[in-house]
């Protein structure tokens, strides 16, 4: 029936070819409108996207370009020099896995310490271990971690073997015009390559000619980006018509292209066929690892092969950073470092002293004996003189105290959070049903960052709320619609379009308001019913939405799915569908729209794409009555202004005041015109707009100027509101993110009504708070609102009877403020001296709102904080405009929601849920911190008793370095004797429940306020550790004075003293005993003993048998268990002291957990004490 | 796994498998857990079980150290004639010098048998690192492993490169003074016999391996050995090398079976061979009984009542702290926030 309208303009309608490079994104917020711009943009943004296509193509003149021969390998890449499409993701092959794998093990800091000081110890002057005890324990974590890589990489390999043999159908080059199947591995750079529907595409390529006539190919890019859409490309006409003469090799063609690099959103390149030049975008490409569909077949060249595809390079590792505690305990690694040398130069210089004192008694003394007789001329034997023996005693030193710096400790915390992780992403709670995602750990170093974050700032647009847009209401022509009713559920009242007899029906439900539904219907005639009619129109037009047909159980019934990138488009065409202007189909050329039961097709002929600077886009369509119609829809600031004033004011002051009316109640809101284009408009705007569209240079800008320069005078036909909604459980979340002392910052692109008033649905604003509005367009006046808030603040803060203290200033008693600040006046601030200004009083503030920023100042405003305070920021955010934010944070976390998979990818952990923050910081990142405060501490001191024991024994040995314990338990001491408690208890254990951190917020200070590790503990666990040291050595010492003790047997009773007084010291400082904590601790005293025995069973060894005969005596077990009471005494005291007397909120919540009746307590007396406090509007 | 998929996945959704981590109490991190807390209860009861466990072991160990009787002679200086004391390293070096030395000793107390006879080196470095590592175990145990000599230097081969049997400086090093004893002119037996350990005699020194061109370099160290005794039965040897964790140590030199009586005098008659004058080193003879904790030594006793008093005392002391300040344990009004409602710490 549409077709008989098709010769309106006659050749005027022919479809337009080449829709502009990316026909898609439309929305209104600015943060989707960034989202767009910061795919493309590289960080420094200031350059117009025309600059870019003109560099680019200089660029591509260049002699790096790659030129490829469509359908001709050979002479694309004579030489083979280009990589083949075979992948490989394996590291390794058989010959190089032992050295690549040593390579990449040795980039590890303490693999290098290790292998020093094992080096160190293989030059005879030094060999203070034997061979094998020093290497030992380096072979040993070398070997564990080979295996495990070699695992994963045999998996990659069979991987690989799969992926490189799949088969996909290769142009003959041979001039046949036939496709034969070739495996993967086996194509090349100029080739041609047919895809069918349904089907992953083998490698990067241009698309040549598709199944659909216009040329359009629908791709799905789940594998490459995470985002379930389908994508539209398209192949360009050029080549789409002379296909048949491209295949036969008859026509030569060749495409100039960039050389592979990452960015999978952008590619530059030009196409030259029989001598026309065609110009090339990331419209044109398909990618490997995407799936092509609804298209039947594509025909593509290959330009990118294997390793060089977009998708393997960009399949990078995570982020590396390093967390704040690591950085502390590098401080603290400095300090030991200090005591090592110390303890060494002691060692040497008394060495050194002692020799010098004892200078004449060296000849004869038995134990010395300097001289060696044997060889007949007397020469010293293993003596050069005293500078050069304290030297070597220094050295030696160093590789028998060596475990001092506790390098084995980043081994384990590398175990531990790996550890960390697994409960992370193994808690339910973090679990999000809606997208079946799980919480993702993609940082592996940054665990307990999470327990000391003092700031969050957070996106609002799919972060705060969740993306999923929902039609509430429309204003058309200045009368307001909002009496929206929800469809019943059995769905009788839904419009349903009939397709023979199929009912097809749109899969999401839209609130529909009764008036409109009967003024479109039965009252199409009037004025009114016109102007409503049209407005659907647009609504259901001005969109590059695809719909898809799915299936229901039902085989009567079907769901049309619209797909699109931007969630503002589909809700606005679920909108129209559900009152009665079902978008059907689409092709680049016609879209295909039921109105009211009548199926009519429309021609679409033009399309200006969605672009940051005119804030609108617009159609052009021919339609059935044979108008060419302009639809624009579009924000409103960039509305107002091309309307058409002279005639409807008075509808668009109504009209503005229903938009006003819109986003004081958060819904984001959309403003549609429409202007009838005459003929010679139409022709007018069809020439240059071709001339624009196949322009070499600048022609995004020209497509630019063509479309403003066609979206004026238009007549208004109404607005839309769409409400955002929130997320669940997100005012609940800040609430508790508030009492836990952090701040909430939000930033987003929204206006600033829609901000405010999300900011009082998710609780951030409060009714008491006085707000402090930023709002100004130059630097001068600028710098006026600050200082006036400065004073505003200052005043407030006068009030309150104390000095405030920015940390916990969010809940004190005083006037609570809100900084709300547009993004306008950031440009003026930001990067200039006003920034002192704004950082003072937004600290003071309890809530600063951003609106309209654009995703650099997102990043601004992070470092605002970060570079003034030490204070830790996370970021959160879901879109490609939060990139930028999360990677300034020091903890950047990406939803993994409705936007797209760009934040995910560049954060460093991901949720589905806004609301998880509280159980990840509160719950994980408590614990995290705790956890992994306590085993640095320990560690730390477990070596240093461990040091400190040697050294006092060094002392009675004439400074030599003779070390009682044997060299095996030495080594084994915090490998295996000791090791396995700290990881267990660094990852099971915990100081609270989670039930109890979620309910006294508060207690998350501890990590905040660095309270579980400090320079203060380390001291006083230094100081522990040497009165531990004295009591293991010296009980002993004191006990077999004037014995016939060997020293085996002694070294022995100090080993198993200090590995259980260290195993004791742990066991005491554990909060909660599970099975495993008991396995790990008692089991690791047991393989210490046995190991004991077991060396102490080889009959080559000095110590043969000794552990025997010294455990018969009953002064080996006296000692023990003195040793035991003495050390622990002062620790023990002190702990007592401080639980009890020093009040300590977590140390009251554990007692609360054990004796308090918990039930008592919750939701009734202590949070409302709590939430009153926050909320000084209670107690005013 | 199919009993966690969600419910609410809808007819028209692609059936997709849920990813919902699985309920266990493992990996929710809910083990059934016991959680000590130091609740002054406990604290009290710990300090004053150390102390009521401690005192007793204590005086125990005190009056099982006060029934040991220990005579102690140091002979080192005593035993230089009055006109070699200026060059006492020459005395003791000559091979002509009489050393013999013959010495009275009163029997303080009396004596059960065993009374254990040792000797006493103090400033001698048996640990020092140059003559610890000088050994080889291998030769030790077996004739096969003669040559390996790998750490003795500089005592692992004559000046014509035969191998030393046993090498390096430990057993070259071995003490050579000898000790009689005789009550009344009446020469008490010494029982050299099982002074070293059974398991080193039967499985670290070998019944095949003889000493060979021991003592022979330019240096004598000690002890010469005799060539047709294997090396499980030098005793005197094998107790030597059993090398000393201190600098002063106590080897065993032998046993007197009988009971020594009360001021009986005893005449030592010492063959003072052993060069300790080059380094200043003492030489002691040691007559000792022995009971449950070993020999003399009072530390034990007094550490052990030290700790038991300390504990006794910070059990009241703790008993005082909480009654003056007392606190009800998990009070909510305690909590930081609560006392200082403004927020303030």
């Amino acid at each position: 029936m549409a077709d008989g309208e098709r010769t309106a303009f006659g050749d005027l309608l022919r479809p337009i070819a080449d829709p502009p490079v990316r026909p898609d994104l439309i929305s209104l917020s600015a943060s989707a409108t960034a989202a767009a711009s910061a795919a493309v943009d590289p960080p420094h943004g200031s350059r117009s996207e025309a600059d870019r296509l003109g560099a680019s193509l200089k660029e591509l003149a260049d002699a790096d370009a790659r030129i490829v021969f469509v359908g001709d390998p050979g002479r694309t890449d004579p030489g083979l020099a280009l990589p083949g499409n075979a992948v490989r993701t394996a590291k390794y092959s058989f010959l190089t896995f032992i050295p690549r794998n040593l390579f990449e093990q040795f980039r590890r800091l303490a693999y290098v310490y290790f292998l020093a000081i094992a080096v160190l110890n293989q030059l005879p002057q030094l060999a203070v271990f034997g061979r094998g005890a020093s290497v030992l324990p380096l072979a040993f974590v070398l070997l564990v971690t080979a295996v495990k890589d070699a695992y994963e990489d045999w998996r990659r390999h069979r991987s690989d073997l799969v992926e490189n043999g799949r088969a996909a159908p290769v142009l003959d080059p041979a001039g046949s015009g036939q496709f034969r199947p070739r495996r993967w591995k086996d194509l090349r750079v100029g080739e041609v390559i047919k895809v069918l529907a349904d089907e992953s595409i083998p490698c990067d390529m241009v698309l040549l000619a598709t199944s659909d006539p216009t040329g359009v190919a629908y791709v799905q890019t789940i594998n490459l980006d995470g985002e379930s859409n389908l994508k539209t490309r398209y192949a360009k006409q050029e080549t789409m018509s002379r296909l048949p003469s491209i295949t036969a090799g008859s026509v030569t063609t060749l495409i100039r292209c960039e050389t592979p690099n990452r960015n999978i959103y952008g590619f530059h390149a030009n196409l030259e066929v029989d001598g026309k030049r065609v110009s090339l975008g990331a419209s044109n490409i398909i990618l490997r690892g995407c799936e092509l569909k609804n298209t039947a077949w594509a025909i593509g060249v290959a330009v990118y092969t294997g390793n060089e595809t977009k998708v393997m390079l960009n399949s990078s590792g995570a982020t590396s950073k390093r967390s704040r505690l690591e950085t502390h305990m590098n401080r603290e690694t400095l300090l030991l470092s200090a005591i090592l040398i110390t303890l060494c130069s002691a060692v040497s210089i008394c060495n050194g002293i002692w020799l010098a004192i004892h200078r004449d008694e060296l000849e004869l003394s038995q134990y010395f004996r300097k001289r060696d007789y044997s060889g007949g001329d007397e020469k010293y034997y293993n003596y050069y003189g005293i500078a050069m023996q304290v030297f070597f005693i220094f050295l030696m030193a160093v590789i028998v105290f060596q475990i001092m710096i506790p390098i084995s400790l980043y081994i384990s915390m590398e175990l531990v959070r790996l550890g960390q992780a697994y409960f992370m992403i193994r808690d339910k709670n973090l679990y999000d049903e809606s997208s079946n995602s799980r919480f993702q750990c993609r940082a592996l170093n940054i665990n307990e960052d999470l327990g000391q974050i003092r700031y969050v700032f957070s996106d609002k647009t799919g972060t705060l709320t969740e993306n999923k847009m929902v039609f509430q209401c429309a204003s058309i022509r200045g009368i307001d619609y909002s009496e929206g009713k929800d469809p019943s559920p059995n769905g009788s009242d839904v419009y349903c379009v009939v397709v023979g007899d199929q009912f097809w029906r749109p899969k999401m439900l839209v609130k529909t308001d009764p008036k409109l539904v009967r003024l479109l219907r039965s009252e199409g005639e009037t004025q009114e019913g016109k102007h409503a009619r049209d407005f659907f129109l647009a609504l259901a037009a001005c969109n590059t939405i695809v719909p898809l047909i799915v299936g229901t159980p039902d085989p009567k019934q079907k769901l049309i799915d619209y797909q699109g990138e931007s969630p503002d488009e589909q809700a606005l065409v679920y909108a129209a569908a559900a009152y009665g202007y079902v978008l059907i189909e689409r092709t680049s050329g016609h879209i295909v729209i039921d109105v009211l039961g009548d199926r009519q097709r429309f021609n679409v002929l033009g399309l200006h794409e969605f672009d940051s600077d005119r804030k609108r886009m617009s159609v052009i369509i021919g339609c059935p009555d044979r108008t060419v119609r302009l639809f624009v829809k579009g924000a409103d600031s960039s509305m107002f202004g091309v309307l058409e004033k002279s005639i409807d004011l008075d509808i668009i002051r109504a009209t503005e005041t229903n938009l006003h009316a819109y986003s004081s109640v958060g819904l984001r809101t959309l403003v549609v015109g429409m202007r009838e284009l005459s003929r010679n408009d139409f022709e007018e705007w069809q020439s240059t707009y071709e001339k624009a569209s196949t322009a070499l240079y600048g022609r995004g800008s020209l497509l630019r100027a063509v479309a403003s320069s066609v979206e004026n005078n238009l007549q208004i036909l109404g607005a839309s509101g769409i409400e955002d909604k929130l997320q669940q459980g997100v005012p609940e979340a800040i609430e508790s993110l508030r009492q836990a002392g952090i701040r909430v910052w939000v930033l987003t692109g929204d206006k600033q009504e829609t901000a405010i008033s999300i900011g009082y649905s998710c609780k951030l604003l409060t009714s008491e708070m006085t707000h402090i509005v930023i709002n100004s367009n130059s630097e001068a006046s600028c710098r006026k609102s600050l200082e006036d808030a400065i004073a505003i603040s200052s005043k407030f803060v006068t009030i309150s009877s104390r000095a405030q203290n920015t940390i916990t200033g969010s809940g004190s008693a005083r006037v609570p403020l809100a900084l709300i600040i547009d993004g306008t006046s950031l440009v003026h601030i930001l990067e200039t001296e006003l920034e002192e200004k704004l950082f003072k009083i937004a600290t003071v503030c309890d809530v600063v709102l951003c609106c309209r920023v654009a995703p650099l100042q997102k990043a601004g405003i992070v470092a605002l904080i970060k570079k003034r305070t030490e204070d830790m920021t996370l970021a959160i955010g879901d879109g490609a405009n939060d990139v930028s934010m999360i990677q300034m944070a020091d903890v950047g976390i990406g939803i993994s929601g409705q936007e797209g998979r760009q934040a995910v990818m560049a954060s460093d952990f991901a949720m589905g849920q806004f609301r998880f923050l509280v159980p990840l910081l509160l719950v994980h990142g408590h614990w995290n911190y705790q956890r992994i405060a306590y085993m640095i501490l320990y560690n730390f001191y477990r070596n240093a008793v461990f040091v400190f024991i040697m050294f006092w024994y060094v002392l009675y040995t004439a400074y030599t370095l003779t070390t009682a314990i044997t060299e095996w338990s030495s080594v084994l001491y915090s490998v295996l004797y000791s090791a396995l408690p700290t990881v267990v208890v660094g990852i099971l254990d915990k100081d609270l429940s989670r039930r109890t951190l979620l309910e006294y917020p508060k207690l998350y200070g501890n990590g905040q306020r660095e309270e579980s590790y400090n320079l203060k503990l380390f001291i006083l666990t230094m100081m522990d550790a040497i009165w531990q040291s004295l009591v293991v050595f010296f009980i002993p010492y004191m006990a077999y004075r004037d014995t016939t003790v060997d020293g085996s047997s002694l070294g022995d009773l100090w080993t198993l003293a200090v590995v259980t007084l260290v195993n004791i010291h742990l066991a005491m400082d554990v909060f909660r005993w599970n099975w495993i904590t008991h396995l790990s601790i008692w089991g690791s005293i047991a393989v210490a003993v046995m190991c004991v025995i077991l060396i102490d069973s080889m009959w080559f060894l000095p110590g043969y048998w000794a552990i025997y005969h010294i455990m018969k005596t009953g002064l080996f077990w006296l000692c023990l268990l003195g040793i035991f009471a003495a050390g622990m005494i002062p620790r023990f005291t002190m702990k007592a002291l401080a639980e009890y007397f020093m009040l300590n909120d977590i140390q009251i919540s554990r007692e609360l957990e054990k004796f308090g009746n918990f039930n008592d307590f919750t939701g009734t007396e202590i949070s409302m004490s709590t939430f009153s406090q926050t909320h000084p509007g209670f107690i005013r | 796994m199919g009993d966690s998929t969600s419910p609410s996945d809808g007819p028209a959704e692609p059936r997709r498998k849920s990813k919902k981590p699985k309920y266990s109490r493992f990996t929710q991190q809910e083990l059934p857990a016991c959680k000590p807390l130091l609740t002054p209860m406990i604290v009290v009861t710990t300090f004053a079980l150390i102390g009521i466990i401690f005192i007793p072991i204590g005086l125990a160990s005190l009056s099982a150290s006060e029934q040991v009787v220990e005579i102690v002679y140091q002979y080192d200086v005593d035993c230089i004639p009055e006109q070699s004391q200026n060059d006492k390293v020459a005395f003791i070096q000559s091979s002509v010098t009489n050393k013999t030395c013959t010495r009275t000793l009163t029997v303080p107390r009396h004596m059960d048998g065993p009374v254990h006879i040792y000797y006493e080196l103090d400033n001698f470095y048996q640990n020092h690192r140059r003559y610890v590592k000088s050994r080889s175990d291998k030769q030790l145990r077996s004739k096969a492993s003669e040559k390996v000599t790998t750490n003795c230097a500089p005592e692992a081969t004559t000046s014509d490169g035969s191998v030393i049997v046993p090498c390096g400086l430990i057993a070259w090093s071995l003490f050579n003074d000898t000790y009689s004893f005789a009550i009344d002119s009446k020469t008490i037996e010494v029982n050299k016999k099982n002074i070293a350990w059974q398991s080193d005699k039967e499985h670290k020194f070998g019944n095949d391996v003889y000493p060979k061109n021991f003592q022979m370099g330019g240096l004598i160290g000690g002890a010469k050995l005799n060539a047709s005794i294997p090396l499980s039965e030098q005793e005197d040897l094998i107790v030597w090398m059993r090398t000393a964790a201190l600098p002063k140590f106590r080897k065993l030199y032998g046993r007197i079976e009988t009971d020594l009586d009360a001021n009986e005098q005893i005449t030592v008659t010492i063959q003072n061979n052993y060069n300790t004058y080059s380094f200043e080193g003492k030489k002691k003879l040691v007559l000792s009984t022995t009971s449950w904790i070993g020999g003399k030594n009072d530390f034990l006793g007094t550490a052990y009542l030290t700790v038991g008093s300390l504990c006794l005392f910070l059990a009241m002391a703790f008993i005082v702290l909480y009654l003056l300040k007392p606190r009800t344990l998990g009070d909510p009004s305690y909590l930081s926030w609560n006392r200082n409602p403004d927020g303030h710490y």
